[in-house]
Order: structure tokens, then C-alpha cells, then sequence
């Protein structure tokens, strides 16, 4: 047994909803009980989905169990497919389901739907909503790809003709999935490449039938898509590429493979959007050396680091994911960085690597968005589990061009601005320009942000009023003097937490008592090696 | 079912009470969701579930964004190690108490709450209490219920809570009033001080907001229900001798002053004097409903089955502000706590309980309310077919009860439609 909190990962047949949900005229049955029902507001409210997930779920009770649950099933799979008519249907068992072993699909097969009926395995008590998802998506590639339909030779009889490819893993829920398909899908075109079909996302089970008419795969999810990628690599012989387009490197890289596996040139004049610019613009030199702790999904933190570190000169403290799945090319990439790689699902161990890592900018799911604020940390989101504000109205991708456009302000917009961090430091003792003003772009900040955005300064301006207490006032525990809490009041707000751990964990470890003014600066050369 | 159709009919199976029943899927929260204000309300109480990673997950989504740096709620996730052998399950268990314990001193309550997993696997939770409470108490009592979404709906995992709460009460003689069901403090404060000022003398709630001052109970005690729900905590009640005041329940004008009215006649409270206490706050409320009479009068509600507060509150917005009723559904109907709020409702009013919930939203779309009262996973699909919807859930955690809220209670209603009536999007 394990004591959790809060949750990075849904069941498994979670998973199997995101796939569904994503895809048109196919339905999911899932043997349940009422409360697991709840997963339907994931897609109406934090999506904003204007339609009900395509998802029967059985509500067996109490009262049904050892009689007529697996009839319930029945009935309930019958109902469904008379009243939705769908293409196909994927059928399995919830947690509790999986418990009294009533074998959805062997229930199915013999009512004679008039359908293809996927059975999926998904162990609860084992597995988790990403493994769910992939599993799921797998099972429907493998049940219903139509192994006949290839695609057609690359020169026919009217010439060579354009390279097609599919675009595999985005789900419903997906953190911006919506926009990266658009983003990758103009790439694309761009580049003279046809998308054969997009899946799970807006594919029908007819469109899966026809999933080995393309050339090649661009596995963009990998949590959900590998799987059936390297599937399709035995079945089709078909590429897969594998590089996820995050960052303007990143992206350039994936026109090259995709360039490759279409066998076509790369072409020269590509425009690569304005991050590469903005990032080597004079104001963003103040973004050197930010220290930012990562956490996501494996592939998303793999990528926010490399961005991080390459395209916006920060410097990475921290980097994790929970999903166990990619801890392989997690560790890989925190090896790179020099940072012991944190892999778990356990919030609180987030929470603690975040406190010791004492970083300047968080990027990590809505997880951590919470630990910054509670930490008073500016934070990005940057991977899944979302919220509802992870929706946006407007496009904003992650991927290609334009989605590194999108980190760049996305990232940056928590921070304070160049020019105004030497202004905050210049006025800061002007009555006018106190601390509690703090970084003027934020002043937008809605009332039930403002608290969390502004909350540090008033943490952190004890130490000015004390500091300007007459000097007979004792030291506070701790062991500061008066004379050192005035220096620090004259630290900028946005680095004097940070300075003050560092002094503390100075005096701590070299056994002193009284923090002085000298203690201040020593501990300040000290971390600055 | 009181009166099956005929087969190939499509009519609903209205019983021979006239109520129709339905057993098909429940688009309904489990009982579990009740942990989401009885930790707030139970300050030094702590909930463990012990579930699965889908009940993890459901609490986690039915809090939303409330998340706190460490909640007093959390999931033993039953793992697949833990389904090999019991005995080994109950090991986790206690080491898991055990641990949580330690890290959280001021816990002084501890739920063991039993989920669909737990259950189907027979783990025995009022077992697994009694051992854990020989190794706490007296510092820690452990009790347990069960929020199971086989076993309860909803606002039933807060009825399953209070009801284990009873057997655990100390005994008293004293003539005592007792408030049974969870209400925002502000709420609980306001009504125990009308009563107070009516004269009755002792006045506890139940539950109370700490662990260590749960009322005591016994054959003078007299109760009141503030929420429809609680059957089985009524039930455990009349077994420690207290007596039921049937009443209507206390939202609106009218409900409020009939609910007070059953206590006041019970403790002999002269009428002269009730009517004096009442006046000014009632009147507080009449105007507070005045406000949106108007906007919501004939208007046409449907109650989607969710918090069992469904017939209470279409008796108010029926009686008070003149809505009609389409349809009531409600996940459970308890006829004898309902006896005179049924009596209140307009004649003919179609009561549903129990759902099928593609068929009720068939009649949804045929009846195209004015506004539907539904769950989250249900509202935004009918608003995009242009219906406009409450969502049950903030009826749960808003404070609605009594006369100071009778209005913010009808402008719940009226949001919804003065909204769609401003939007020109
Ligand atoms: S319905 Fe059962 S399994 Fe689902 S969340 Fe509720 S208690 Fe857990
Ligand atoms: S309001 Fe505050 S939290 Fe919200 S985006 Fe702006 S700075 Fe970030």
C-alpha cells in the first residue's frame, strides 16, 4: 500500500479514456462502478470538451455483485452500441471491475455486435494512466489496422508523389496538443509532406484501417505512442521519427530526420520564428544563470532542459519525471546537466527536491505549479497533469517554431525583466518604489493570483522593518545581527531568500554562531565559486 | 421497481406512487466526495481512504484546484502485492497508520474510509479500527466507514461518516436539541443562535468541529436534520434513544421557519415568542428572495440525480420563487424524511429516481429547460446544446441553508440564466 496525496497519473483507464475521447466514432465500455464516472469531467470542465466522453460505464452495486454484473455488462455494451452505432468499441474493466473478474471481452464476443470489439487488459493496481493510454492506443492500432493497405509506391504513374506521414499520440487532455498538431501538421505541409492521418486525436477506426498507407511515423508522445510505433515499424516497415520538436534545436533537428525518413532535402530558408533572437537580445542577458528546476513527463522535462539550457542560457538545479517509463532518458539527460535525477510520484519528495534545489524559475506540471506557489517561486507549466488554465482559448503550442516562441514568453513572463532588475535594485529604498511593488509587468495579476504572486515581498520584508529597529534590538534567533539583517534588506527581494538559506547553510556548516555583516559577504563568495 | 413496464414500452416505469424509477448507468459521484467537506468541517480529523488509484484520482478532481500543502485526506492505493494475501494487506495498512501518524501529531480522528476495492476484497475495516484504536487511543481515535461507489452516492458518503460517528458518542440525559449534518460554520452559527433565542437550552451539532467535542447523545435529546441525506445517521440516532423532529429543511423562508418550528414546538417554545425571534430575520429573507422572483418565476428547472437535495430545493424554488418543475430526479428518495417536502411540491411533479442517464438526457433535450441542475461531467455538453446548467456540487459546498442564504440560494439559480440573458457572444 502507498499513501498518496495527489496524484501525477490516473488509473490506467484513464489512459484508455484520453485515446477514446481523442478519437471520433468509437466507443469505450467500462465495466465500473458510479463513481469512477468522474473521469467524465476531466474532458467537460478541464478541456472544456462540449461533447460527453464516448464512454459507457456499467455502475454496477453492491447489490449486483456474485449475481448479475456480467449481464449488467451486457446490457449496458448492447445499449451503447444501439444507441451510438460506433465504428468499433474498446471494452474493459476499471479497478474494481478487474477485482471481480466478470471478462468484458469474452462477454462481447459472444453478443454478436455488429462491430469490431477491442479487448484491453489494463492493470490497475500495477500500471498507471500513461502506460493506460499507450496500451490502449496499441491494442486499437493493432485490432484495426487493415494490413493490405500499404502505401503506394513513391513514383506512379502520374510521377513521384508527395511523401505522407502520420502524426501519432495526441490525446483529449493532452497538455497543448490541439496547437502542436496544428503547429507540426503546417510544418509539415511546409515542407511538402502530406499527414496521412493524425491518431489517436479526430481518427476514426476507419482512419486507423488505413494507418500503413503512409511512409513514415512521427511518434510525437512517446508515453503514448512509442508502443504502437514500434509496432508499426515490424508490421509496415514504416520509420518512426523520434525526435520531439521542442525548442528551435530540437525542431531543426526534426526537419532533418522527417526530411530524411520523406527522402527528401532540407530545405535552407526555414523560418525559425523570433526565440532564437529574442534569447540573444540584450535584455534577455539578464536570463544567464537562472537557476530552474524541471519536472513532467519524461519527454517533456527531457525537453524543457535542453531548451532551458541551450536556447535560454539557464542553468538546470533540478530535473525529474514521474513516470517511471522514461527514467532511462531522464537520467540520462540529468547526467548531462550534473544533477542527481529525481524520479517518483511522490508530490512531497517533489516538493522537498524543489525546497533544497532553491531554484529562481520551477517548470513542471500543475503539481509543481502549486509547490511554487506555496514556496513563493515563479513557475511555468511545461507537461501534464493540467488544469483548466492549461487550456488557453488562443493557439499556443509547445512544438516547432512557434511553440519555442511560446516558451520564451511563457518562461520568461514569471521573471522579472532585464532592465527593471537594476531599477528594483536602484530604488529600492524610494518610499515610492517599495519592494511590495514588485516586478511592474505582473501588476495584471488577477485577484486570486495576486496573494501568491506578490506574497514573497511580504515574506520577505520582515527583515527591512527589523532592520530598521534601532541597533539595541537583540539579534533574532537564528543568529543575525542587526547590522547583517540591514544588508540583507538591501539584497533584492528576488534573490534575498536565496541569500539568506545560503548564509544560514554557510554559518550552519562552518560552525557559525553569529551571522554578521562579514558572514553575509563571505557566504556570497562562498556559493559564487 | 414498484411497477415494471410492460416489455417493448417505451413510457418510463412510473411506479404506482407516481415516481419513476430507472436503473441504467448513474452519472453520480461515489460517497467519497463527502471527504471533501467533512475534513474541512472536522478540523482535526483525518480521512484515509483505502482504495485504489481511481479513488486517488476522483478526490483529487473533485477538489480541483484546492489543494493544499498537505490535506487531511489521502489513499492507501491497494497494490497488486497487497491483493496476494490479506493478511499481509492489513500489515500495510497499519504500517501506513502508523506512519501518517507519526508525520501528523494533530490528527485526533482518523476515518478509515472503505472504497469499491476494499470492499470487493473484504478487507475489514471496523476490524482494522478496533486494532488501530488499541494501539492509539487515547490519543488518537480511529473509526471507519465506507464512501464506496457501490454502496453510496455522493452525499451518502457523509451520511455513512455520521452515522459511524453516533455509536461513539457519550451518553447524556440532558434535554438537548442536536443539529445533525455538516454546514458551513457560519451557517451552523447563525441557526444555533435563532434557536438559542428561541429559549431552548442545550443546542449541539453533529458533526462537531473538533474530535474531542463530538455532542453526547441519549433519550432526551431531541434532533433535527439540516440535510436530506442522512438516513442511516437518524437511523444509529433513534438506536441511542434520541427522537427525529420531522420537518421541512431549512432553505428558504418558508423551509427555515418550519424547520425552526418543529424544534420550538418540541421544546414547548410559546408561539407569541417564536414569532417574535423569527420575524426579523424571515423578513431579511422574503426580501433577499423578492430580489429574484422575477427573473426566475415560471421559469423551468430539471434536477439531473446528484446531492439528494434535489426535493428540498425544488419544493423552495417551486413554493418561493414560483420555477416549475420538469422533472426531479434524485439518486436515492428517503420517503420518510422527504414525507413533507413531497407534500410541499406542486401536484403531478415528476419525481425520477435512480437514473439511466442517456434516457434522462433524452428527456432533457425534449423538455429544453430553462435550467439544469446536473453534475461537472455533464454541464458543459449541455450548455454547448444551448441549455443553460447549475453544477449540483456548489449546491454541496455553498452555504445555503437558513435565512441569511435563502437569497444567495436563489441567486444561485439566477446566474446561470442572467448570464446567458448578458452574453451577446
Ligand atoms: S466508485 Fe469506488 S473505485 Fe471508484 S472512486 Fe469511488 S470508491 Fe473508488
Ligand atoms: S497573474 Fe501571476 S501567476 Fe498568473 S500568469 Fe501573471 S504572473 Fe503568472
Amino acid at each position: 500500500m502507498q499513501l498518496t496525496v495527489w496524484t501525477y497519473e490516473g488509473p490506467p483507464h484513464v489512459g484508455a479514456m484520453r485515446v477514446a475521447t481523442g478519437m471520433r466514432d468509437l466507443h469505450y465500455v467500462l465495466h465500473a462502478p458510479q463513481g469512477d464516472t468522474y473521469a467524465d469531467l476531466l474532458f467537460t470542465m478541464i478541456e472544456r470538451r462540449d461533447h460527453r466522453p464516448p464512454v459507457t460505464y456499467t455502475t454496477f452495486q453492491a447489490r449486483d455483485l456474485g449475481k448479475d454484473t456480467a449481464e449488467l455488462f451486457k446490457t449496458a455494451a448492447r445499449d451503447a452500441y444501439d444507441r451510438y452505432r460506433p465504428q468499433a468499441m474498446i471494452v474493459g474493466s476499471s479497478c474494481t471491475a478487474e477485482l471481480i473478474q466478470d471478462d468484458p471481452h469474452g462477454l462481447s464476443l459472444t453478443m454478436g455486435l455488429d462491430c469490431p470489439v477491442i479487448p484491453l487488459e489494463l492493470p490497475s493496481y500495477s500500471r498507471k494512466e500513461n502506460w493506460g493510454a499507450s496500451e490502449t492506443f496499441y491494442q486499437i492500432v493493432r485490432g484495426l489496422a487493415d494490413k493490405e493497405r500499404k502505401a503506394p509506391p513513391a513514383v506512379g504513374e502520374n510521377g513521384p508523389r508527395r511523401p505522407r506521414a502520420n502524426l501519432l499520440g495526441p490525446t483529449a487532455l493532452g497538455f497543448r496538443h490541439r496547437d502542436d498538431v496544428a503547429e507540426i501538421s503546417r510544418l509539415l505541409r511546409d515542407l511538402g509532406i502530406d499527414v496521412n492521418l493524425v491518431a489517436p486525436m479526430t481518427a476514426s477506426p476507419a482512419d486507423i484501417a488505413r494507418i500503413g498507407e503512409a511512409d513514415f511515423n512521427i511518434c510525437l508522445y512517446p508515453e503514448i505512442a512509442a508502443q504502437a510505433c514500434s509496432w508499426l515499424e515490424r508490421t509496415f516497415r514504416q520509420k518512426t521519427v523520434k525526435t520531439v520538436p521542442i525548442g528551435v534545436n530540437a525542431t531543426r533537428e526534426f526537419i532533418a530526420e522527417v526530411c530524411a525518413a520523406a527522402g527528401i532535402p532540407v530545405p535552407d530558408a526555414i523560418d525559425q520564428g523570433r526565440m532564437g533572437w529574442w534569447s540573444r537580445s540584450i535584455d534577455s542577458t539578464y536570463l544567464t544563470g537562472k537557476r530552474v528546476f524541471i519536472f513532467g513527463d519524461g519527454t517533456h522535462a527531457v525537453a524543457a532542459a535542453r531548451v532551458a539550457s541551450e536556447e535560454l542560457g539557464f542553468k538546470v538545479v533540478g530535473l525529474g519525471c514521474y513516470n517511471r517509463e522514461f527514467a532511462r532518458e531522464v537520467r540520462a539527460a540529468a547526467e548531462k546537466y550534473g544533477v542527481e535525477p529525481l524520479i517518483t510520484d511522490d508530490y512531497l519528495a517533489v516538493e522537498d527536491a524543489i525546497e533544497a534545489a532553491a531554484p529562481e524559475l520551477v517548470l513542471g506540471t500543475q503539481m509543481e505549479r502549486h509547490i511554487a506557489k506555496r514556496l513563493r517561486l515563479p513557475c511555468a507549466v511545461i507537461s501534464a497533469p493540467v488544469h483548466v488554465q492549461d487550456f488557453p482559448a488562443r493557439h499556443s503550442p509547445q512544438m516547432g517554431f512557434e511553440g519555442a516562441n511560446v516558451l520564451f514568453d511563457t518562461w520568461v513572463h514569471p521573471l522579472v525583466m532585464g532592465l527593471e532588475e537594476h531599477l528594483l535594485t536602484m530604488f529600492r529604498d524610494d518610499f515610492e518604489f517599495s519592494d511590495a511593488a514588485g516586478p511592474s509587468h505582473l501588476g495584471h495579476a488577477s485577484a486570486a493570483h495576486a496573494p501568491a504572486a506578490h506574497a514573497p515581498v511580504a515574506a520577505e520584508a520582515a527583515p527591512v522593518a527589523e532592520a530598521a529597529a534601532p541597533a539595541s534590538v537583540p539579534a533574532e534567533p537564528g543568529g543575525w545581527t542587526d547590522e547583517a539583517l540591514a544588508e540583507l534588506g538591501k539584497i533584492p527581494f528576488f534573490v534575498r531568500g536565496k541569500a539568506r538559506r545560503n548564509t544560514e547553510r554557510y554559518a550552519a556548516e562552518h560552525g557559525v554562531t553569529t551571522i554578521t555583516r562579514d558572514t553575509l559577504y563571505e557566504a556570497k563568495s562562498h556559493y559564487a565559486r | 421497481m414498484s411497477a415494471g413496464p410492460a416489455s417493448g414500452c417505451d413510457a418510463p416505469p412510473v411506479g404506482v406512487d407516481g415516481i419513476l424509477r430507472e436503473r441504467g448507468q448513474r452519472e453520480v459521484f461515489c460517497g467519497l466526495t463527502g471527504i471533501i467537506w467533512l475534513h474541512r468541517k472536522i478540523q482535526d480529523a483525518f480521512f484515509l481512504v483505502v482504495g485504489s488509484r481511481t479513488c486517488a484520482h476522483l478526490l483529487q478532481s473533485a477538489a480541483g484546484v484546492m489543494v493544499f500543502a498537505e490535506p487531511r485526506f489521502g489513499t492507501a492505493i491497494i497494490e497488486e502485492k497487497d491483493l496476494a494475501g490479506l493478511a499481509d494487506a492489513n500489515e500495510e495498512l497499519d504500517r501506513v497508520v502508523t506512519r501518517l501518524l507519526a508525520r501528523r501529531p494533530d490528527i485526533k480522528m482518523l476515518f478509515l474510509v472503505g472504497s469499491c476495492p476494499s470492499e470487493v476484497i473484504k478487507l475489514d475495516l471496523s476490524r482494522a479500527a478496533s486494532r488501530l484504536n488499541t494501539r492509539f487511543s487515547p490519543n488518537v481515535r480511529v473509526l471507519n466507514y465506507s464512501g464506496s461507489g457501490i454502496e453510496t452516492t455522493f452525499t451518502q458518503g457523509e451520511n455513512a461518516c455520521l452515522a459511524a460517528l453516533v455509536p461513539d458518542l457519550a451518553f447524556t440525559d440532558d434535554r438537548q436539541l442536536m443539529v445533525v449534518g455538516s454546514l458551513p460554520d457560519i451557517v451552523e452559527d447563525q441557526l444555533t443562535r435563532l434557536l438559542a433565542d428561541l429559549g431552548i437550552g442545550k443546542i449541539v451539532s453533529l458533526p462537531a468541529r473538533l474530535a474531542g467535542q463530538m455532542p453526547a447523545v441519549g433519550p432526551n435529546t431531541k434532533y433535527l436534520l439540516a440535510q436530506p441525506f442522512l438516513a442511516e445517521t437518524a437511523t444509529a440516532l433513534d438506536k441511542r434513544g434520541a427522537i427525529h423532529l420531522p420537518a421541512l429543511f431549512p432553505f428558504g423562508a418558508e423551509g427555515t421557519t418550519a424547520w425552526l418550528h418543529a424544534a420550538a414546538q418540541a421544546f414547548g417554545v410559546p408561539e407569541a415568542r417564536f414569532e417574535q425571534v423569527i420575524a426579523a430575520p424571515r423578513e431579511r429573507a422574503r426580501k433577499g428572495l423578492a430580489l429574484y422572483r422575477e427573473r426566475l418565476n415560471g421559469k423551468r428547472i430539471f434536477f439531473m440525480p446528484d446531492s439528494q437535495l434535489e426535493v428540498p430545493l425544488a419544493r423552495f424554488l417551486a413554493g418561493e420563487l414560483g420555477m416549475e418543475l420538469c422533472e426531479v430526479g434524485t439518486p436515492y428518495l428517503h420517503k420518510g424524511h422527504l414525507i413533507d417536502e413531497l407534500a410541499a411540491l406542486p401536484p403531478g411533479t415528476l419525481i425520477s429516481e435512480g437514473q439511466d442517464v442517456d434516457k434522462q438526457l433524452d428527456r432533457v433535450r425534449a423538455a429544453r429547460p430553462d435550467l439544469t441542475v446536473c453534475g461537472l461531467g455533464l454541464a458543459n455538453p449541455l450548455e454547448k446544446e444551448g441549455l443553460s446548467t447549475k453544477w449540483a456540487i456548489e449546491l454541496v459546498f455553498s452555504p445555503i441553508h437558513g435565512y441569511d442564504q435563502a437569497g444567495d440560494l436563489a441567486e444561485l439559480f439566477a446566474r446561470p440564466l442572467h448570464r446567458r440573458d448578458v452574453l451577446r457572444v
